[in-house]
């Protein structure tokens, strides 16, 4: 029980300061929680199955589709990229549903909150996280964002879930 | 170019509000030429429904829009399609609330009344106390006139217009072309993205053939490229042109070397595509195929827009749904090839989520845009969206249409003058 608790603590602890990593747009430091093999995805339904590569998602990124992300994010080039500010997004229900010595599964809640144009957007999500013990932490293997939006129609998206 | 009046405390009706060259603002933003609209336009033409790969067996139907109206797209047991109103004839209830899915028939959950794939009324709980009061042959759901043309499925209310193949005229060789992108395997739609922007629905519609954007608001798609990619997007100085194909449709060729995705088919593979073909060559694919496939990959370099609802644009399906004068919902079809090698139809999924859908490197930027055009036409008591470009730099197309130049607002011009036309009936004047 003392060390599921503990790894509960860390996963949380680690889920947490990407959260606050992501609010506040230093995706720089972002890109470097990842493996180098690691995929993140948003699949286009909310209850989709798990073949993400033969499927049509939101975005399946590796590293590289990652780095350019990020880099039109941050370039100044992407009119509605400026137009977005810093997120606000709330975590719970952090749930450890598979603790391996390689590879942590952990699924939570999130809500994300978007001021858009003076308008206030809610993202309601199920994430689930695949985590690679490092040292003393982890590093993302994979995530996978189910938005409760992605069943009806979403606004545009320029952040990082 | 005309010169611009200034008009004042004049009550202009939708169709005067659109001139050559010029719209009024008003356009995007007046509630009650909104409602106008979706009797004049959406239920007066053709409307696009969905593609005939999305409804593939006997049994399977998906839900679509024609403007606030749901309607459900069926295969009944013989293969026919039939596009039906989504309401049922007792009380009005919806009987389908699914986005697609595969059924024997549709009943409705208030009282059970039960109908057919082909909209008949098979089924009525405890019917006796309707003895001599109704028949059930008289009560199907309402079924709408559904043609189709290579695939697209489209639907109208009206029994007396012309065919759909008479109404696409011109576009029909576009959509031929446009369709050769399976790399040899029939068209299928592989998935949708779906998002709404706070805006009227021209906006969208106008955006399809605007290559005029392209390299402004789409400079962080761009700088995400390959240089070689990079190059084939840099189109606004090239060969293309947009052409007026009649009945408010148009098409904006972007990159004439990829028009017919069939010829040129030998050329070597460009440096980009080594990976896909190494996958395919793996496969045990031939050469040939190989070269078919990689040609087809990317997709069309036109856009064809098709009046009102939907345009085929290079390698997806772009269906809007007015909502209110002030939301639009937008589908971004990803297609490839039924039974086609994986590789190809993956390749296919990543290309169309790097530019298409609320999360792509595009889309976004486009949103924002189109946010600001409706912001803007609601300032100021008067005024006037230009949409003139090109005007005086016309010149007749290989098949005798009016065509402009790659940035031309020559294709916008197209929809607004079957828009004008629609919304004139029933006017004296």
């Amino acid at each position: 029980m003392t060390t599921n608790t503990q790894v509960l603590n860390e996963v949380t602890s680690f889920i947490w300061s990407e959260a606050d990593l992501l609010d506040h747009q230093n995706y720089g430091e972002w890109l470097d929680l990842w493996t180098e093999e690691g995929l993140y995805i948003v699949p286009a339904e909310f209850e989709g199955d798990e073949n993400f590569k033969d499927t049509l998602n939101l975005a399946l990124d590796d590293a590289n589709m990652r780095r350019m992300r990020v880099n039109r994010l941050e370039s100044g080039e992407s009119v509605s990229a400026r137009a977005t500010g810093n997120t606000v997004r709330m975590i719970s229900r952090v749930r450890i549903l598979e603790a391996g010595d390689d590879l942590v599964v952990a699924r939570c809640a999130m809500t994300l909150n978007e001021m858009r144009h003076g308008k206030l957007v809610t993202y309601p999500a199920d994430v689930e996280y695949q985590l690679q013990p490092s040292g003393d932490s982890y590093r993302l293997n994979r995530k996978v964002v189910r938005l409760m939006h992605a069943d009806s129609f979403l606004r545009t998206v320029s952040f990082i879930f | 170019m005309s010169e611009l009046i200034d008009i004042k405390n004049v009550s202009l009706s939708a169709a005067e509000m659109v001139e050559e060259g010029r719209i009024n603002k008003a356009l995007y933003s007046d509630p009650a030429i909104f409602e106008e609209e979706l009797d004049k336009v959406f239920n007066n033409t053709w409307i696009y429904i969905g593609h005939e790969s999305e409804v593939p067996e006997a049994g399977s139907y998906k839900t679509a829009w024609i403007g606030r109206q749901s309607v459900i797209l069926t295969r009944d047991r013989k293969k026919n399609l039939h596009v039906l109103q989504n309401r049922c004839r007792h009380r009005g209830a919806t009987v389908c609330e699914d986005r697609t899915g595969k059924t024997k028939s549709f009943t409705c959950p208030y009282h059970g009344w039960s109908y057919g794939l082909d909209g008949a009324l098979r089924a009525i709980p405890k019917p006796e106390e309707y003895e001599g009061v109704l028949d059930k042959a008289d009560l199907p759901l309402e079924s709408l006139r559904v043609e189709t043309y290579n695939g697209l499925v489209f639907a109208t209310y009206r029994d007396d217009i012309e065919s759909l193949e008479d109404n696409l005229g011109g576009a029909k060789k576009w959509i031929d072309l446009f369709m050769k992108q399976g790399g040899g395997y029939p068209v299928k739609v592989l998935g949708e993205h779906r998002f709404s922007f706070p805006g009227n629905w021209k906006i969208q519609l106008e955006n399809t053939t605007d290559a005029y954007h392209f390299p402004v608001i789409h400079k962080s798609f761009i700088s995400s490229l390959d240089d070689a990619t990079q190059d084939i997007f840099d189109f606004l100085d090239g060969e293309g042109y947009v052409e007026d194909l009649g009945n408010g449709h148009s098409v904006m060729v972007m990159i004439p070397e990829l028009v017919d995705l069939e010829e040129n088919v030998d050329q070597e593979i460009p440096q980009r595509f080594q990976d896909l073909a190494d996958e395919l060559r793996a496969e045990g694919r031939s050469e040939n195929e190989v070269k078919k496939l990689v040609r087809a990959a990317h997709g069309t370099g036109f856009n064809l827009n098709l009046f009102p609802n939907v345009a085929c644009s290079m390698a997806f399906f772009r269906v809007l749904r007015p909502v209110t004068v002030d939301k639009t919902e937008i589908q971004h079809v990803a297609i490839g090839g039924e039974g086609a090698p994986e590789p190809f139809n993956r390749r296919r999924l990543r290309v169309h989520e790097h530019f298409q859908g609320p999360m792509g490197f595009g889309t976004p930027d486009d949103g924002e845009a189109w946010e600001r055009v409706h912001k803007g036409s609601q300032s100021g008591p008067d005024g006037w969206v230009l949409v003139n470009r090109g005007m005086n730099n016309l010149h007749e197309s290989e098949d005798g249409n009016v065509a402009g130049s790659v940035c031309s607002e020559t294709g916008m011009r197209a929809a607004y003058r079957e828009y004008k036309k629609m919304m004139a009936a029933g006017e004296e004047k």
